[in-house]
């Protein structure tokens, strides 16, 4: 894995409230838009069960994983409710020219 | 201790099997759903549960008006009988989708509503959490779901008694003393992690204390009325919790990977829908745990034509189970198989399926 700034999808690749899963050096990651078109970037499995973050529900901030609905805030990856008790790594975005990169590494 | 087919206990011979056979945390069968139409049923609102906790509080306060009103006449038993079914039996579903914050759309709503109705159930609120997080990830995994209703061969005894929830509360007590003294079962040390354990004895003194406060009440007045109204509705009430809760799993397959195979979607009445919450869709709510309970309903019209029949009926769904659990009780390899529709994707039977007796 590189520390290194990694072109991943282009913005209008996701929804507005929503996340879509990215896949680089067989590293999965779960990149989110808010409702006010913000972008995040987290790792892309639940820290509970490692289960695909992509397939939850964004809600505001919040990703809630689809298995037992565990929460965790996408702008710092902290841990709020649910069986989850270890927070979610975070990653660096910015946007180029329409698309999302994000600091990987 | 006598032999028995399959080993149900979470930390015996079934759960290294399950290991074994990659049915723990496995990947379960998922019908495809465009992730438009997902993220429309995912949606939370907190005024579908708002209007009906409301209903049933006033539901609740009314029925125990009445029944202290005619305490003493004979006219206090049909309000006893809804309070205890609103407290002992609807409280199930509310702890249920409280619990898995989806019932309401404000976080602290969710939490107040599963404490309550964790307290009405008689459940301990930790333990459960984590017992239900571990049946939702091992659906009917024998050896690794703690939550099988109807082990094979079945437990009539046990069942019986929890008509009136008696085994079950006799077991919550035991575990309320334990967990007030500061210890967990070795099972429980299997799901309940470390950093939860001191919340665990909390609540069981904090339960504990309003068990005796209620003790005291009824001293002090002479009369049993105040554990009627606070305490035996989980008893006398509980019928329904049983009834309903019966149907989700019983008598169907175990360690498979498709909750198409190991639960049930039944048509329900209105009525029962209102006091069960709608976990009469409890295929939907296995396959898709995010959907909020009022938007179940239209999530099986999303997936039907990928699921078995739904049953009719609690009664056409009694049918089934009374006849299964008593054919089961002399011959514990028996279940029910569903039948998939024509061409939609099935997974296999995993190898754990494969009945295996206790040397
Ligand atoms: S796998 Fe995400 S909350 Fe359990």
């Amino acid at each position: 894995m590189t520390n290194e700034w990694t072109d991943a999808c282009a913005i209008d690749d996701i929804d507005e409230e929503d996340v879509i899963a990215f896949e680089h050096d067989g590293h999965e990651y779960a990149l989110y838009r808010t409702e006010d078109d913000r972008f995040f970037a987290t790792d892309g499995l639940c820290t509970h069960e490692q289960v695909s973050l992509a397939d939850g529900l964004v809600m505001g901030t919040i990703i809630e994983c689809p298995k037992h609905n565990g929460r965790f805030d996408i702008t710092t990856g902290q841990t709020k409710g649910g069986p989850v008790c270890e927070h979610l790594k975070t990653y660096e975005t910015q946007v180029r020219d329409g698309r999302l990169f994000i600091r990987t590494g | 201790m006598t032999p028995t087919p399959r080993d149900y206990s979470l930390v015996g011979r079934d759960s290294a099997l399950a290991e074994e056979n990659g049915l723990v945390a496995a990947k379960w069968y998922a019908v495809k759903i465009d992730r438009k139409d997902l993220k429309r049923l995912m949606r939370r609102s907190d005024s579908p549960a708002i209007r009906d906790t409301l209903i049933w509080l006033a539901l609740l306060v009314a029925s125990g008006a009445g029944a202290v009103y005619f305490w003493g006449s004979w006219l206090c038993v049909p309000f006893f009988l809804v309070y205890g079914v609103l407290y002992g039996s609807s409280s199930d579903s509310r702890w249920h989708e409280a619990g898995h914050g989806t019932a309401f759309k404000t976080r602290w709503m969710n939490v107040a509503l599963y404490h309550l109705a964790s307290f009405m159930i008689f459940r301990e609120p930790t333990i459960w959490m984590w017992s239900h997080t571990r049946h939702h990830t091992d659906t009917i995994i024998v050896g690794r779901d703690p939550e099988i209703a109807a082990p094979r061969p079945p437990d009539l005894r046990t069942m019986l008694l929890n008509i009136f929830a008696l085994a079950s509360s006799w077991k919550t007590l035991r575990s309320l003393l334990r967990h007030a003294a500061g210890r967990l079962s070795a099972e429980e040390a299997t799901f309940v992690p470390q950093n939860e354990q001191a919340r665990v004895f909390l609540i069981a003194r904090i339960y504990l204390v309003i068990l005796a406060a209620v003790a005291l009440a009824c001293a002090v007045t002479g009369s049993i009325l105040p554990a009627m109204l606070i305490g035996l509705p989980s008893l006398y009430g509980g019928f329904m919790a049983i009834f309903f809760g019966l149907t989700q799993h019983a008598g169907l397959a175990e360690d498979v990977l498709d909750h198409r195979l190991n639960s049930r979607t039944i048509y329900m009445n209105p009525i029962f829908r209102f006091l069960y919450w709608n976990m009469n869709y409890h295929i939907e709510h296995h396959m898709f745990p995010m959907v909020p309970y009022h938007a179940l309903p239209k999530l099986h019209e999303a997936i039907r034509d990928d699921c078995p029949e739904p049953y009719p009926s609690t009664w056409a769904a009694y049918r089934e189970i009374i006849p299964t659990l008593l054919r089961q009780v002399r011959d514990p390899g028996y279940f029910i198989a569903r039948n998939l529709p024509h061409n939609v994707e099935a997974v296999p039977h995993n190898p754990g399926a494969v009945f295996k007796a206790a040397e």
